[in-house]
């Protein structure tokens, strides 16, 4: 298994805070960060940390999975249309799939994500659960 | 530019093949082309191939082939973009014959998958999406594609059923391709019982897990190779050649059910052999899971949005309809060995455009287009192909 210490570190702002960016000339919201917006091609680096808050757009409950993965299925992925504009792949948290639809109000939590091997990194990142108050 | 044709073509059948590494199955699908071509040494060797690092523990590809299919000395390279590998490799290679950088070039596809334990091939497979910011938080590429189909389901009011028809034409037309994997009918019954892949993606709307070699060997269309090749078995024309990109990650898409990358690549293959969707008679798509068969069918013209499911219930994808889809089978039921699917894919049509289809042979097919796709739409391949009297 590839050892990723160096590549979580990378990326700690995104996965504990969305911390996206902000184009200083359209002023489209940016997530992930990419330093040059995809909407006007301007360079787009001011940091800006995203509420969290969205949609679910579409979701999936998956019975198959990938390496490090598999002691956590069945598990339900979405895509979260997030309130500032921004779309994210993320795992739905706290939640039964049957209780899953399109349009479902959803918040950023932090969780753990994968452990790397017994003697490896425990990842932590964003999952989302159904929104618990109207914040 | 030149104009360039496919003289010889090559491939092995789709399948577990645990008797056979991926080198020998690249062995016999050059062969056969080169010999297909009457040709004994071409000037350049392209390899597309998506996996061989992870699931072969083996890279460089392009010397290892080259060398071992008796090559040796002559320029070869491994292309990698995803599972469209196949139909990248195929593009270097037209760009090499119609430049006049080289005279004879033959482009293989291959991938060995069947090897390793499906969570390292679900790993594997993932390497087509967004590490960081996609696969990075669990997501198989199957659950991506189901994301799409979902959406796709709930934006135009589609029941799940409706894309049976895609699965039971593939495997239809399967029962007639010796190469194909799944050479058995399924009924729509089987569809709706199928397991659960990633909801609502099931195990008949997705692609097999396989391996498989396909060759193609390419010269300028006016060279004596060519014309000797004509008159043997028939020659095809390659008259529109395009890759289009967008995000790799579905969440970056301008809008996720229109393959951008698809429209564009149709567009520019289309303006350069100078047809419309109408003037096609075969259309060779990349039906990994259904939903991209619906799909692509509407980025490439063939339906308006939301309407390309209509095509698989109406039955305007069969032999027999308006616009023949997966003609040996497609990805479903042909199989998808990920970097070889492009080139089997021309293999195919070249198959159609010179008759030599077998019991699937269309009766008149002049004009057939190939469509292979990296990711879930990120890479987008189109050639138009063209028989040659």
């Amino acid at each position: 298994m590839v050892v990723h210490i160096p590549r979580n570190w990378r990326i700690r702002q995104q996965r504990y805070r969305l911390v996206g960016e902000r184009c200083e000339r359209c002023g489209n919201a940016l997530f992930p960060p990419r330093d040059t917006c995809p909407h006007c091609a301007e360079s787009a680096q001011t940091s800006y940390m995203l509420s969290g808050r969205g949609q679910v757009y579409s979701y999936s409950v998956m019975y198959d999975g990938p390496q490090g993965y598999e002691a956590y299925l069945p598990y339900t992925v979405a895509l979260i249309k997030l309130e500032e504009g921004p779309m994210v792949t993320a795992q739905l948290t706290d939640v039964h799939p049957d209780e899953v639809h399109i349009g479902m109000p959803v918040e950023m939590v932090t969780r753990k994500l994968t452990e790397e091997g017994p003697e490896g990194q425990i990842v932590y990142g964003y999952k989302f659960r159904p929104r618990l108050r109207a914040n | 530019m030149r104009d360039v044709a496919i003289i010889g073509i090559g491939q092995t059948p789709v399948g577990e093949h645990w008797d056979r590494s991926l080198r020998h199955l690249a062995h016999d699908a050059v062969r056969a082309a080169l010999h297909d071509a009457g040709v004994e040494r071409p000037d350049a060797l392209y390899v597309g191939n998506m996996l061989s690092g992870e699931l072969v523990g083996q890279e460089h590809l392009g010397a290892l082939i080259a060398d071992f299919v008796g090559l040796r000395g002559v320029e070869a390279v491994k292309i990698e973009a995803a599972c469209g590998s196949g139909a990248a490799a195929l593009r270097m290679g037209y760009i090499a014959v119609a430049g006049g950088i080289h005279d004879v070039v033959v482009v293989a596809g291959v991938e060995k998958m069947t090897d390793s334990p499906s969570e390292v091939i679900t790993s594997a497979l993932a390497m087509a999406a967004d590490q960081e910011y996609e696969a990075g938080q669990g997501i198989s590429f199957v659950a991506l594609n189901a994301m799409l189909m979902r959406r796709y389901m709930h934006e135009f009011r589609v029941p799940h059923d409706a894309f049976a028809g895609f699965a039971v034409n593939a495997h239809h037309n399967a029962v007639g391709n010796p190469n194909a994997m799944f050479p058995r009918p399924i009924t729509v019954e089987a569809y709706q019982q199928a397991a659960m892949i990633a909801d609502p993606i099931n195990l008949l709307d997705s692609s097999p897990v396989c391996d498989g070699a396909a060759a193609v060997v390419l010269a300028p269309a006016d060279s004596e190779v060519a014309r000797r090749a004509r008159q043997a078995h028939g020659i095809a024309r390659i008259i529109g050649s395009a890759i289009a990109t967008d995000s790799v990650a579905i969440h970056d898409r301008r809008d996720p059910l229109f393959l951008e990358a698809a429209f564009l690549s149709c567009q520019k293959a289309y303006a350069q052999a100078q047809v419309t969707p109408a003037d096609i008679d075969l259309f060779e798509l990349h039906d990994a899971f259904s939903i991209m068969a619906a799909l692509s069918l509407e980025a490439a013209g063939f339906a308006r949005r939301g309407e390309g499911v209509r095509l698989a219930m109406n039955g305007d994808i069969t032999l027999e309809g308006r616009i023949p889809i997966s003609t040996m089978g497609g990805l479903k039921a042909r199989g998808h060995p990920v970097g070889a699917t492009g080139v089997y894919q021309i293999v195919e049509i070249v198959q159609q455009l010179t008759g030599r289809a077998g019991p699937n042979q269309l009766p008149s097919a002049r004009l057939g287009m190939a469509q292979n796709i990296g990711g879930s739409g990120a890479t987008v391949i189109t050639h138009i192909l063209e028989a040659a009297d």
